[in-house]
């Protein structure tokens, strides 16, 4: 843990940022203590602290293998698919510990929605991708599914490009295009929280900037947590950064510091290109 | 060769080459005025036909470090070494600009003998030409120690010319016939002031460089 991120705790306590200014007052939807994580034998999270805010883009960033991808999917529990994984520690969220035996995981997952690496709608028409998470949770009124429909979709900026295909099957469409359709299928269920892993790594240019642009949208709604491999991503986006090296949180820190001065040297390395 | 170690060539020739502009830049200054003192109009008009070099090697620093920043999207300190590296390079090109000035100043007072405060600049260039030299030693060594002392210069640069200029309005009260020269003695002093300045100007740079935090060393 770098010593800018415990200055950053503890001048929080106060109400002051470390720089002096006043502290966000954004309140932590998610915060990890002393969070552990194996995969049998391999600890691959070790003693992650971190809180995340509300309504703002929180970049998680670092070398494959590092544990970026695998502390998001603990945060909607569903690193619980691998049979193998053990975890110690807490992570609350809305100050409830997501690992308590009485938190339902079908829970937790309508309040924090994913989007993934690559474009998966399922193959289903436009309209019935977005419907579905609602209908799975008992919402059958044509109407009221039409609100939902046209609501996400216009919340993922494609609504103008799809309104007259919702009919077509979701494939029909380009990947950027299914990307945004899959965010706004996670947005469907009104969650708290999105979490994006990668989502532009499949996309060009020009559909990477709308996503972009999306998230700084979506932020005004939503809390987002994204894991990147794109550093100017990381930087033009979000509003803090976490360098996740080996399992361990090496620094976190406002997005504008950890590019402009980080306190890490090895922070300093990866994001400059010397290793990873 | 790797990506990264591409980057790391190319700064280094970036900083090689704002090593030779300052070279040069210091060098100009020192032979405008060595023209000045020695009334040599031939080594002045030379500075003056020199000075297209350093603006051109100025010109291909800034294209380097821009055709650099574009394709590496760099961050953190290296991009705070490329934006400095362009910060320094103006700073030189302005001092080569101030010898190109002086050695124009010389050509005017041709062989007409100096007036007294002619001895404060030559002692404020020395100073300043301490200064120019120590910042490009500290830069290459990236020595804030080293550039904090060039700000403590920069004081008795100011206080020379603070002499200059009374000794010339002393001798405008006496000698009103010598309004020209005064005229031209007092901007040599200014251009002379302002080299030092641009010394502490680098200085400063130096400190954002190694700290990633701005700070005025004229306090």
């Amino acid at each position: 843990m770098s010593t800018s991120h415990v200055l950053d705790q503890k001048s929080k306590t106060a109400g002051y940022e470390a720089d002096g200014s006043l502290a966000s007052a954004a309140n932590s939807v998610y915060e990890t203590k002393q969070l552990n994580l194996w995969y049998g034998a391999n600890h691959a999270l070790k003693n992650i602290e971190l809180d995340i805010k509300e309504n703002e883009v929180t970049a998680i960033i670092g070398p494959s293998g590092c544990g970026k991808s695998t502390y998001l999917k603990t945060l909607n529990r569903m690193v619980e698919l691998v049979p193998s994984v053990k975890t110690s520690g807490q992570i609350l969220y809305r100050g409830r510990n997501i690992f308590d035996g009485d938190y339902g995981v079908e829970e937790l997952r309508t309040r924090v929605g994913m989007v993934f690496q690559k474009p998966n709608p399922f193959p289903k028409s436009i309209y019935d991708n977005i419907a579905y998470g609602p209908r799975i949770h008992g919402i059958k009124n044509k109407k009221i599914l039409d609100e939902i429909v046209e609501k996400s979709l216009r919340g993922a900026a494609i609504w103008d490009e799809v309104k007259d295909r919702l009919t077509e099957n979701a494939y029909s469409i380009s990947g950027g295009q299914q990307q945004r359709i899959c965010i706004a299928r996670a947005l469907a269920i009104e969650p708290d929280v999105i979490l994006m892993d990668e989502p532009t790594s499949a996309l060009d240019p020009i559909s990477t900037l709308k996503i972009e642009e999306l998230v700084q949208e979506l932020k005004k709604d939503y809390s987002i947590i994204i894991v990147t491999h794109n550093m100017q991503q990381a930087a033009r986006i979000s509003d803090r950064t976490a360098f996740f090296l080996n399992g361990e949180v090496i620094e976190y820190d406002k997005t504008d510091t950890i590019f402009s001065n980080p306190t890490d040297k090895r922070t300093e390395d990866y994001i400059s290109g010397r290793f990873g | 060769m790797s990506v990264r170690e591409k980057f790391d060539t190319e700064l280094h020739s970036s900083q090689d080459q704002l090593i030779q502009l300052s070279t040069m830049a210091v060098d100009a200054l020192g032979k405008s005025v060595s023209a000045l003192l020695n009334h040599d109009i031939d080594a002045a008009l030379e500075v003056i036909e020199n000075d297209v070099k350093i603006n051109r090697l100025e010109e291909e620093i800034n294209d380097r470090v821009i055709l650099l920043i574009a394709k590496q999207s760099p961050v953190a300190t290296d991009l705070r070494r490329l934006i400095v590296i362009i910060k320094v390079a103006t700073d030189m090109e302005r001092v080569g600009d101030y010898a190109v000035n002086i050695a124009k100043e010389t050509i005017r007072l041709g062989k007409e003998e100096h007036l007294a405060p002619i001895v404060q600049i030559e002692k404020m260039h020395k100073l300043a030409t301490t200064m120019l030299m120590q910042v490009i030693d500290a830069f290459v060594e990236e020595d804030v120690a080293k550039a904090k002392e060039i700000a403590e210069l920069d004081d008795q640069v100011d206080d020379l010319y603070g002499q200059v200029l009374t000794q010339l309005m002393l001798a405008g009260s006496e000698d009103p016939g010598k309004i020209s020269q005064i005229t031209q003695l007092a901007f040599i002093g200014r251009y002379m002031e302002r080299s030092a300045d641009h010394a502490t100007n680098i200085a400063e740079q130096l400190f954002y460089l190694v700290r990633g935090r701005h700070y005025d060393l004229n306090k």
